[in-house]
């Protein structure tokens, strides 16, 4: 029995199996109004697998629309589709000496893409669980170097400053010393020779006027 | 049908490089090419043993031979679906096909130990003759399971753990149906244990290990 089971022996076994080349059927590439849809891919891919560059462009080319719905019955995202008709065709080019043309060809393809899909959610899915999702973080603490709201909030001041200058000489004094330069009443008093019961007054009046102003209120 | 522009350029990448391929043998075919060293095998096993001994002992215990034409059923079944799941396409449910000859093979060793402890024929296997069968099956199992997974590495297993256990199945029985020619022993609880612990140890060892091997091809 050893002598059976020797590297040689298997070697000789596995390459009397696998170098007996089949003689491929000779399968005309041209397609016929007669012949079932997953018939004319069949002998396409017959006759790409005999090397028809022609054929195999035509068979991979409708095979497209094939995969996306294998993998939309997956639960493929339309988003990610067209990386598992990537992937998909790329297998199918590995492999395309598997496929047997006296079987469908969409079977054959179908199974590739279904396994195809369900690696590339089980990668996602990986690398989601690695990744942190919260939306509400998201929206409350907008990207700081997002041009747009730089942008927004550039403009927003550029508007109170001139809403401020266009206030009453004793209103803008207030909001500046007590709003803008966070003076205290004491300082705004001696920098404005006001008293501070006018200033809490003029303050308030251009609070007022600025709320009208931007938000409508009275 | 036609391509969306974005896998256009894929599509003629992959034309450029496509050459003419040598497609795979029909799994049968490649089942046969197996089980036919598993028949050289037994020729050999049989030149040294002769049948005499075996032929007396199924005469004895019919529920020997019944067990062993279960396993032997067993390994061509699990076997040419090992074959067949390494083609795209091909249904899984076909795994189920080697359960008729694998229920006949374990109820047939079953029934075996039952009749043992009501009237026994042949001599039964002691505790010490359990172990000599471990390593007999273990031992045959591991250069047929490498031989199929030779055989199998350039198909593409769209389930290789399925598969692999599949190639376990098929050697462990390949094996069991081997150790017939050679067993002088009757059935009896530990022997079928200890069949039963190689079998298992064999599809987990293919599961695990020829899982990982398909899944690379």
């Amino acid at each position: 029995m050893p002598q059976v089971l020797t590297a040689a022996g298997l070697m000789s076994v596995d390459s009397g199996l696998s170098c007996r080349i089949r003689p491929i059927p000779h399968v005309p590439a041209a397609s016929h109004d007669s012949e079932s849809p997953d018939r004319r891919r069949a002998a396409w891919m017959a006759a790409a697998q005999a090397g028809d560059r022609r054929a195999y462009e035509k068979v991979l080319a409708d095979s497209v629309a094939l995969i996306r719905i294998a993998a939309r019955r997956q639960g493929v995202a339309v988003d990610h589709l067209d990386d598992v008709v990537q992937e998909t065709l790329i297998t199918v080019h590995r492999m395309r000496h598997t496929y047997d043309p006296a079987r469908s060809y969409d079977a054959w393809l179908s199974a590739i893409a279904s396994r195809r899909a369900i690696d590339a959610l089980r990668s996602r899915g990986r690398r989601d669980s690695r990744e942190v999702h919260d939306e509400f973080a998201l929206d409350r603490h907008p990207d700081a170097g997002d041009a747009s709201v730089a942008t927004e909030e550039q403009q927003r001041a550029q508007q109170l400053h001139a809403a401020i200058a266009e206030l009453p000489p004793g209103q803008r004094e207030a909001v500046e010393q007590l709003g803008l330069r966070e003076h205290s009443l004491q300082e705004a008093e001696k920098l404005t020779g006001r008293k501070s019961g006018a200033l809490k007054v003029n303050l308030h009046r251009a609070l007022k006027s600025l709320r009208e102003r931007f938000h409508g209120e009275p | 049908m036609s391509a969306p522009r974005p896998h256009e350029a894929l599509i003629d990448r992959l034309g450029t490089e496509l050459v003419p391929v040598r497609r795979l043998l029909p799994p049968w075919l490649r089942a046969a090419g197996w089980l036919l060293v598993v028949a050289a095998i037994a020729g050999v096993l049989l030149m040294h043993y002769g049948t005499s001994g075996m032929l007396r002992r199924w005469a004895g215990t019919p529920d020997l031979g019944w067990a062993g034409l279960g396993a032997a059923v067993t390994a061509i079944t699990a076997a040419f679906v090992a074959f067949s799941l390494g083609v795209p396409g091909h249904r899984a449910a076909w795994a189920w096909l080697p359960l008729p000859g694998a229920l006949l093979w374990v109820g047939a060793s079953g029934l075996g130990c039952l009749r043992n402890w009501i009237a026994p024929v042949a001599p039964v296997a002691g505790s010490h003759q359990g172990p000599d069968c471990l390593v007999f099956i273990i031992s045959f199992s591991i250069p047929l399971s490498a031989l199929l997974i030779m055989l199998l590495r350039r198909a593409y297993p769209l389930r290789p753990v399925l598969t692999a256990m599949m190639i376990g199945l098929a050697s462990a029985a390949a094996s069991a149906s081997l150790l017939e020619i050679c067993h002088a022993y009757d059935s009896a609880a530990t022997d079928l244990l200890a069949h039963a612990l190689a079998v298992a140890l064999v599809i987990a060892a293919n599961a695990v290990m020829g899982g990982r091997l398909l899944s690379k091809a």
